[in-house]
C-alpha cells in the first residue's frame, strides 16, 4: 500500500456519503479499506465510469506490496502472499502460508490414495473453525513424463486440493499440465538451467510458477526481471531452504532480506509471496521422528520469517499439529476482539436438567469449553462471564472473576435458576474452586466444582451428574 | 471464475479505445473466449486501456497470436509488457539483488551477566551473559553477540508432570540436588532453576529458611548459574526470595521475580544488598512492563546490568500470539531507544505444557482427526513455543523436558550462526527418495 491515511483514500472516493457500502460516510468507509476490512469495489458507485480514472489510481496505490498469487480452482483454491507489513503488530498479516504436503510418483497406488486422502481431511477444531492442510505437492521421482501424468491424474481423482507440480525437467511439468493444466497447479520450477522451457510452459498455460535459485539471489532476482518481463505477476520465489548449520541461517537472512526489499524498500520485481521447503529436513541423517521434528522446526522458523508457502513431508500429527497452529499464530488478525459477548449461551437443548457451567469470556477460553461440550452432547446453560477477555486462572488470580461477580452476570441477564433448572445448581470450572465458599453464599444456589480442563467435563459429567440430593 | 462471451460482442467494448490497428484483421467464427476474471490484470494496461475491455483485449490479443495475427508488432512496447503470451527474451535479463540495512535500530540492548566465578566472589564453574543485541535476532544487521541459552526446571517437591516429562525425572523428584546434578550432566543445561514452590502456604508452607536450605544444596551439587524462584504466592515470596538471596550471597543469581502484585521493592532490595539479578514478571503488556522497570531502576535503584524481563510465555496455540508480538514489540521499542525497555527477555517455555495438546492421549473433541502418540507431541510443543519467542527476541529458556531442550539448543545455535554442519545440496531436494 502506497497511502496509509483514511484522508488520503477519501480524495479518490465520490464524497457522497451515499452509504450504499454500509458505512455512514466516505471517511469512514476510508478508514476500512485501510485496515482492508472493506475492498475498494464495495463503493459502487466508485465502479461508474465517471470514477474509472479515480478507481484505477486508488487501486494501484491500495495494492497489497507483496503481491498476491492464487493456487488451484474452486472452494479450496488457495492465496498466498499480499502482505504489508513486517511485523504483525503493524497490521496483521494477510493470506495465511499455504501448507502443502507431497507425494511422489514411485509410491504404489494404494498408498498414493491414502496419503492424498489423508493430508485432503486432516483436520483440527480451532476457535470456532477447523484448522486444515491447503495442498498437495506432486514430486517426480521416477524421471518419467507418463508416470507422472498418471500419478498427477490419480491425485486430482482423490482430492480437490490445488497441486504443485515438482520437477526440473520440463517435459515432466508438461506432462503434468496435459492433466492438470485448467486446475491452475503451480509449477515447481523455473531454475537459471531450464527457465526458457519452463516459462513456455507458463505461458501456454497460464499457470503460477516457482522460481528456484538456492543460495543465489542475484539470479532469483534475474529470474523475476525475465518472468515479469514476459508479463508474469504470478510468481513465488524459492530462495532456498538449508536444513541445517550456517547454510540454514544463510537461507534465513535471504528470507528477510526478500521481504525487507519487497515491503520496506518497495523493491516491485522481487516483491512475490515466497517458498520454504522445509522437507530438505529429510535430506540430513537422522530417525523418522528426528526428521519430522526437525521439519516441523523449519517450518516454523519461515513461518515467523515470511514464508507464504511450506513443502512438507511428514504427515505424522505431531508434526501437522503445532504447523497448523503455529501458522494460525501468526496469521491470525491482533486487531479482532478477543472477546466473546458475556452472556448465557445455551449448548444443544438445554431442559430442565441440564447442567449451569460457568467459564470466562475470553474467546479461546469459551470456544474450547464450548466444543468440548458441544462436541460431547452435553445440553447446557453457559455462562460466559465478562472478565474482559482474561481466561479463568488469572481472572480468579486477579479478581476479575468472583462470586459475587458471577451473581450478577447471572442476574443481568435474569437468568432465573428457579425457572429454568430442576437443582439449582451451579458448576465452577476446576481453576476457580476457591470461589466455591463465596459462589454459594452470593447465590444461596449449591456449588459444585467442575474439573481443571473443560475436555474432561464429559468423565465427570458422568460421575457427578446429576447431582445428589443433599 | 469464467465466463464466455463471444468474440462477434467484442467490438462494443473497443469503445473509444486507441486501437484502431486492429481494424485490418478480421477473425471469423463463433469463437469463445474463456476469462478468467480473477486473474492478472496490470493496473498499468487497465488505465491505459479502460478498465472494461483490458481484459478482454488481453485474451482477443492471445486469440489472435494464435491465430496468427502479428498483433506483437500492432500493440508493440505495450502489450510486450503486460500481456501474457509474449515472446520470451532469449537471454535471463541479468541483475543483482541488494537491500539495506535497518538505521533505526541504535540503541544496544544491556548486556546481563548470570553468575560468579571465584574471580567475582562466587563459586560458579562458568557465567552466562544474555542481551547486548544490536538487531532483532539471527538478522544480518548486526551480530547477535551471545547465543540463547537454556535453564531447566527444578522443584522442591515432587510435582504432577506431564507423562513424558515425568519419565525423565522418577530416579530424582525427591532431591532437588540430584535433580539439578542430572539436568547438567546428563541433559546439558546450562543453568538451573530451583522453584521453590512448596513454600505456598497452601501447599506445603515451607519456611523460608528450609526453603533456603535446599538452595544452598542446589548451589553445591551444580556450579552452573542458578535462577530462584518463588512459589508465586505475592504474600510468602518475598520473605522466601531475601532469604535465598542470603544464602546465594555472591552468586549472582537471577531472583524470580519481582511483579507489580506483590511488594517488588523487598526483591529488589535483597538483590542489590546480596548482589543479584531480578527478573521483572508481568502479563502481556508491554506498557505494565515498562512501569515495572521503571519503578525497579528508579524507585528501587536496582542497576541496569542486574534487570532482565520476563514479559510471560503463553502456550502455542493459547496465547502465543499475544506472548509473541508482545515480545517483538518489546525488542523492537528498545533498538528503536526505548531504555526503559532495552533489556534482555527470559520465557517460561515450561508453560507449553499445559497445553492439552501437549498431554491429552486424545483430542477431547470427536470432530478432530487423530492427534497421534502424546509423547511425541508434548516435546514438538515446547519447542515450537520457545522458538517462536526466541525469533521475537526472547534471551533465556525455562524448560522441562530433555529433548525439547535439545532441540531448541540446536535450531538457535543454527539460527546464531554458532553451529558448523555438512552442507547439504538442496538443489535436487526434489527427486529425493526418502
Amino acid at each position: 500500500m502506497k497511502i496509509n491515511s483514511p484522508l488520503e483514500v477519501y480524495k479518490y472516493l465520490p464524497q457522497t456519503n451515499c452509504g450504499e457500502c454500509g458505512e455512514a460516510t466516505c471517511m469512514a468507509f476510508g478508514s476500512h479499506v485501510i485496515d482492508r476490512s472493506l475492498q475498494l469495489e464495495d463503493c459502487t458507485p466508485l465502479l461508474e465510469d465517471k470514477f474509472k480514472k479515480k478507481y484505477l489510481e486508488l487501486s494501484e496505490l491500495m495494492a497489497p506490496e507483496i503481491r498476491e498469487v492464487t493456487i488451484g480452482v474452486g472452494e479450496r483454491a488457495a492465496t498466498v502472499g499480499g502482505d504489508d507489513v513486517l511485523y504483525r503488530h503493524q497490521l496483521t498479516f494477510f493470506d495465511q502460508p499455504a501448507l502443502a504436503v507431497d507425494v511422489w510418483d514411485t509410491m504404489s497406488e494404494a498408498e498414493l490414495v491414502e496419503r492424498v486422502k489423508f493430508i485432503t481431511d486432516f483436520k483440527k477444531f480451532y476457535v470456532g473453525r477447523f484448522l486444515r492442510m491447503d495442498m498437495i505437492a506432486v514430486r517426480c521421482t521416477s524421471g518419467d513424463p507418463g508416470t507422472f501424468r498418471e500419478t498427477v491424474s490419480k491425485v486430482m481423482e482423490n482430492t480437490e486440493l490445488p497441486l504443485i507440480l515438482c520437477s526440473l525437467d520440463p517435459e515432466v511439468l508438461k506432462a503434468g499440465l496435459e492433466v492438470a493444466g485448467d486446475n491452475k497447479p503451480l509449477l515447481y520450477a523455473a531454475t537459471k538451467d531450464n527457465w526458457q522451457a519452463v516459462a513456455d510452459l507458463v505461458l501456454e498455460h497460464d499457470v503460477p510458477t516457482v522460481l528456484f535459485a538456492p543460495d543465489d539471489l542475484d539470479t532469483l532476482k534475474s529470474l523475476a526481471g525475465t518472468f515479469l518481463e514476459m508479463g508474469r505477476q504470478d510468481l513465488i520465489l524459492d530462495p532456498g531452504t538449508n536444513p541445517q548449520g550456517t547454510m540454514l541461517r544463510e537461507s534465513f537472512e535471504n528470507f528477510i532480506k526478500l521481504r525487507r526489499a519487497g515491503i520496506k524498500e518497495g523493491q516491485r520485481d522481487i516483491a512475490f509471496p515466497l517458498m520454504s521447503v522445509p522437507m530438505t529436513a529429510y535430506l540430513t541423517a537422522g530417525d523418522e521422528v528426528s526428521s519430522s521434528y526437525w521439519e516441523t522446526v523449519l517450518a516454523s522458523v519461515f513461518t515467523v520469517r515470511y514464508g507464504d508457502i511450506m513443502i512438507l513431508h511428514s504427515i505424522e500429527p505431531f508434526a501437522l499439529l503445532p504447523e497448523m497452529h503455529i501458522r494460525d499464530t501468526i496469521y491470525t488478525d491482533p486487531r479482532t476482539p478477543v472477546k466473546v459477548e458475556p452472556k448465557v449461551y445455551e449448548v444443544g437443548s438445554p431442559g430442565k436438567d441440564a447442567p449451569v457451567i460457568v467459564t470466562t469470556n475470553f474467546a479461546l477460553t469459551y470456544y474450547t469449553v464450548e466444543s468440548d461440550l458441544a462436541s460431547n452432547g452435553i445440553d447446557c446453560y453457559l455462562l460466559a462471564a465478562d472478565t474482559d477477555g482474561l481466561g479463568v486462572e488469572a481472572a480468579v488470580a486477579g479478581g476479575q472473576l468472583t462470586g459475587q461477580k458471577i451473581n450478577d452476570e447471572f442476574k443481568k441477564v435474569d437468568f432465573d435458576f428457579h425457572e429454568k433448572t430442576g437443582h439449582n445448581t451451579i458448576i465452577l470450572p476446576g481453576l476457580a474452586a476457591r470461589l466455591q465458599g463465596d459462589l454459594e453464599d452470593a447465590t444461596g444456589l449449591n456449588v459444585m466444582v467442575g474439573p481443571q480442563d473443560s475436555g474432561q467435563i464429559p468423565p465427570w459429567m458422568e460421575k457427578n451428574w446429576p447431582p445428589k440430593p443433599k | 471464475m469464467a465466463k464466455k462471451i463471444k468474440i462477434s460482442e467484442l467490438g462494443s467494448l473497443f469503445n473509444g479505445m486507441d486501437v484502431e490497428s486492429l481494424e485490418g484483421v478480421t477473425i471469423e467464427g463463433d469463437i469463445e473466449l474463456e476469462m478468467d476474471t480473477a486473474g492478472g490484470l496490470d493496473p498499468q494496461l487497465a488505465y491505459m486501456l479502460g478498465h472494461e475491455t483490458a481484459q478482454v483485449a488481453q485474451h482477443l490479443i492471445n486469440i489472435s497470436r494464435l491465430l496468427g495475427y502479428p498483433v506483437d508488432q500492432l500493440f508493440g512496447a505495450m502489450a510486450q509488457a503486460a500481456v501474457s503470451g509474449v515472446t520470451r527474451p532469449q537471454e535471463l535479463l541479468r541483475s543483482k539483488f541488494e537491500v539495506g540495512r535497518m538505521d533505526d535500530w541504535k540503541n544496544p540492548i544491556q548486556e546481563v551477566t548470570l553468575g560468579a566465578t571465584s574471580a567475582d566472589g562466587g563459586s560458579r564453574g562458568s557465567t552466562v551473559t544474555l542481551g547486548g543485541e544490536n538487531a532483532l535476532p539471527y538478522y544480518f544487521d548486526s551480530p547477535m553477540p551471545h547465543r540463547n541459552f537454556v535453564t531447566m526446571d527444578v522443584f522442591d517437591m515432587a510435582i504432577g508432570m506431564a507423562k513424558a516429562v515425568k519419565v525423565n525425572y522418577e530416579d530424582v523428584i525427591e532431591s532437588p540436588a540430584e535433580w539439578a546434578k542430572k539436568v547438567v550432566k546428563d541433559f546439558n543445561a546450562d543453568m538451573v532453576t530451583i522453584h521453590l514452590i512448596s513454600t505456598d502456604p497452601n501447599i506445603k508452607d515451607t519456611s523460608p529458611k528450609e526453603a533456603a536450605e535446599t538452595v544452598a544444596d542446589v548451589l553445591q551439587a551444580v556450579d552452573v548459574p542458578i535462577v530462584i524462584g518463588g512459589s508465586g504466592n505475592p504474600e510468602k515470596d518475598p520473605e522466601v526470595l531475601e532469604k535465598a538471596a542470603e544464602v546465594a550471597e555472591g552468586e549472582r543469581v537471577l531472583l524470580a521475580s519481582a511483579s507489580l502484585n506483590l511488594d517488588y521493592e523487598r526483591i529488589a532490595r535483597a538483590a542489590n544488598q546480596y548482589g543479584h539479578a531480578v527478573l521483572s514478571w508481568t502479563q502481556l503488556e508491554i506498557n505494565a512492563q515498562k512501569e515495572l522497570n521503571r519503578k525497579l531502576m528508579k524507585q528501587c535503584d536496582v542497576k541496569r546490568e542486574d534487570i532482565i524481563m520476563d514479559p510471560t510465555t503463553a502456550a502455542l496455540g493459547y496465547g502465543l500470539d499475544y506472548a509473541y508480538t508482545n515480545m517483538e514489540r518489546i525488542r523492537l521499542a528498545g533498538l528503536n531507544g526505548d531504555d526503559e525497555l532495552s533489556f534482555p527477555m527470559s520465557s517460561g517455555t515450561t508453560n507449553a505444557w499445559g497445553a492439552r495438546e501437549s498431554w491429552m492421549v486424545k483430542s477431547p473433541l470427536k470432530e478432530d482427526s487423530d492427534w497421534g502418540p502424546r509423547e511425541y507431541r508434548g516435546p514438538i510443543w515446547e519447542i515450537v513455543t520457545g522458538l517462536t519467542l526466541a525469533l521475537a527476541g526472547n534471551d533465556l529458556f525455562m524448560m522441562m523436558h530433555p529433548g525439547a531442550v535439545a532441540v531448541i539448543k540446536e535450531i538457535t545455535q543454527s539460527l546464531h550462526g554458532s553451529l558448523e554442519r555438512d552442507t547439504v545440496d538442496i538443489s535436487n531436494w526434489v527427486t529425493a527418495e526418502v
